[in-house]
């Protein structure tokens, strides 16, 4: 990088001046926060405060009427969700979305980052090196045994440990996981704990979530977010005895 | 290698299903049926085109097409222009007003052959539109309709209104499309007469042929990962379109594909029955070969070929004993198979049928096992083999 580097290329992503309004109603204002390059972000805040639809913006799901996402230099605004995804994003969404009619090993083939266009899906082979990259993965997230079973047939847990894993297969630079936690035994949360902790070693990660605890366990830093806005950011301690963020969401 | 691989596939559970149609299809069949008989057969295959694209499109992909006739119709009408143009030679039509143009052009006053049937009087170019303009018209409208997230109930709604469109398009310009009557008296191919019974039974064993093409075509897409990304899309296209696809353009492929089996289909029909009228691509034919698709098993691309052949068959056996209530049996069918088993007949063979089977391929294998176990200790098989065997499961719909 050359010496007179622009604060936002310094960042992985840059979100700046973000805004989305649904028939007037802004579910993002005016939303501007950075991510450092192999941080864990969280990001936390009351219900209907905009943050699945950040994720959503970034993700290209839904469309931003101003403002700017750069992801490593590159403007996300303007491409389609696939290209998005090839630029190097990855998004969970809260409910787990896998596909129930294939197999856990066929869910990660598919997610696979080779063969993405029609021709390249019709001569994708199963070779040596995406067996490798499946089952790779399939240890990470605890499913090597249920590589040949259906989807469907999954906990709760598991699938979304399966999705995650459908996104780390993809080999992304950003992670964007929804709830990861949500709906999950207490045994599963510290799974998916350490889960994370191993991802974050090589990936850039924004998690959405509410399990203080649990945020407090993998954050680096917390963006608190109220009414579309940023309301406080820090690290879990700052965000914790910040006044706003207690009056608004944490609770005297 | 290759034919080894060839070899294993067709004595596997799969390749039997494929040996009994194709066995069904060109000896028994031929061998019990008059030639009038089998005629009707190859008729009734015409519409299994339709029903193993509907399987791409529908079953596997989840895109409703209510407008498969559409397809069927414009390979259909292809044919019949080229057959249509080859049956009126100035020699065959020195009665009409303008010799050497179709006779209903004639009828209507038309003087000179329309700029669209020209290339028509090529036999390489109708081989090709019959599968090429079909596609056009669904790369078309899947652009239109795929790219704007146009989908489900609205998108089976379109196709619908489309079927209707063309329908009352081919009625109204009569001069140019042989309006309601469609396009009648082809005789001959290329100088072959299409009417005598050797060429209806030749023409039987063509298409026959060509079912066997496509299906093998459904066959190799559907097994390939592109087939599982169709899955997929059907019941979570978002997770489809983030894990880095453009789920427009899959569905394209799918809907063009579907269009080109279609096209194939009318091509056969019209070669098989010998005129074209718009009464086989309107709603309701386009409406009764979903039900085709529905009753066969709408999973299974083999399915699908025994629902075409089951209810057409139904049909013409109900249409000459009663004629008025056809149509309420169809309905009843329709709702009876929604209802009670929205798999279809390979849904039912798939639930009870093959735990039959496997118990019995079981047994022979544990006894062949048993025998091979005795001679050697055979090592484990390979990881990546287990991987692979997926395939085999994923495939044998009842196939």
């Amino acid at each position: 990088m050359s010496a007179a580097k622009k604060n936002s290329s310094d960042f992985l992503l840059a979100v700046e001046g973000l805004t989305v309004s649904f028939d007037g109603f802004k579910a993002v204002d005016n939303l501007s926060f950075y991510l450092d390059p192999k941080e864990i972000r969280v990001i936390i805040g009351p219900n209907g405060a905009g943050k699945t639809t950040v994720l959503d913006l970034i993700c290209g799901k839904t469309k931003a009427t101003s403002g700017s996402i750069k992801f490593a230099g590159k403007e996300l605004t303007k491409l389609k969700e696939h290209q998005i995804v090839h630029s190097g994003v990855g998004r969970k969404f809260q409910t787990p979305s896998v596909f129930e009619d294939l197999t856990v090993f066929e869910n990660l083939e598919v997610s696979y980052p080779k063969g993405h266009s029609v021709v390249g899906a019709l001569a994708f082979k199963r070779d040596a090196k995406v067996i490798e990259a499946v089952e790779e993965v399939a240890a990470t997230i605890f499913l090597t045994d249920a590589l040949n079973e259906s989807a469907a047939s999954l906990s709760h847990g598991q699938k979304q440990w399966l999705e995650i894993g459908m996104l780390l297969i993809q080999k992304p630079a950003l992670l964007m996981l929804d709830e990861p936690v949500a709906g999950m035994s207490v045994a599963e949360r510290k799974k998916t704990a350490e889960l994370l902790r191993v991802i974050t070693k090589d990936h850039t990660v924004l998690v959405i979530e509410h399990d203080m605890q649990f945020v407090g366990d993998i954050a680096d830093r917390v963006t608190v977010m109220h009414q579309g806005k940023v309301l406080s950011e820090g690290s879990i301690e700052h965000v914790k005895s910040d006044p706003k963020v207690i009056e608004v969401y944490l609770g005297h | 290698m290759k034919s080894s691989a060839l070899a294993k596939w067709i004595v596997s559970r799969e390749g039997l299903y494929y040996l009994i149609l194709a066995a069904l299809l060109i000896v028994v069949l031929p061998l019990f049926l008059d030639p009038f008989r089998l005629n009707m057969v190859g008729k009734y295959l015409t519409y299994a085109f339709v029903a193993i694209g509907l399987v791409m499109c529908w079953g596997k992909a989840g895109i409703l097409s209510l407008g498969q006739g559409v397809f069927f119709g414009l390979g259909g009408y292809c044919m019949a222009m080229f057959l249509k143009l080859e049956a009126s030679t100035p020699e065959a039509t020195t009665i009409q007003s303008t010799p050497g143009i179709p006779d209903f052009m004639d009828w209507n006053r038309i003087t000179e052959l329309p700029w669209f049937w020209e290339p028509f009087n090529s036999f390489s170019f109708t081989l090709l539109a019959v599968i090429g303009v079909p596609m056009l018209l669904a790369f078309i409208i899947g652009l239109a309709m795929f790219t704007r997230r146009v989908g489900g109930v609205y998108f089976a709604i379109i196709t619908q209104a489309i079927a209707a469109i063309l329908t009352i398009l081919i009625i109204g310009q009569q001069g140019y499309t042989g309006g309601v009557n469609g396009i009648t008296d082809l005789q001959t191919l290329n100088g072959w007469d299409i009417r005598t019974d050797e060429a209806r039974i030749t023409l039987y064993f063509i298409c026959v042929g060509m079912l066997f093409l496509c299906l093998f075509v459904a066959r190799f897409v559907e097994n390939r990962k592109l087939g599982r990304i169709l899955v997929a899309m059907n019941a979570q296209e978002n997770r489809v379109r983030f894990s880095g696809y453009d789920v427009a353009a899959f569905k394209i492929f799918v809907f063009c594909l579907a269009a080109a089996f279609a096209g194939i289909g009318g091509a056969m029909f019209t070669l098989l029955v010998g005129f074209m009228s718009p009464s086989f691509i309107g709603i309701v034919a386009s409406i009764e070969m979903v039900i085709f698709c529905a009753l066969g098993g709408r999973l299974s691309i083999l399915g699908a070929v025994y629902g075409a052949l089951l209810v057409n068959a139904a049909k013409s056996g109900f249409s000459e004993s009663f004629p008025e209530l056809w149509p309420f049996a169809m309905g009843a069918l329709f709702i009876g198979v929604v209802l009670a088993f929205p798999n279809g007949l390979a849904g039912l063979y798939r639930s009870y049928v093959m735990p039959l089977e496997d118990r019995l391929f079981k047994r022979n294998k544990a006894q062949a096992n048993s025998v091979a176990k005795l001679a050697t200790a055979k090592p484990e098989a390979k990881k990546s083999d287990n991987y692979d065997a997926i395939t085999d499961t994923y495939s044998p719909e009842k196939s």
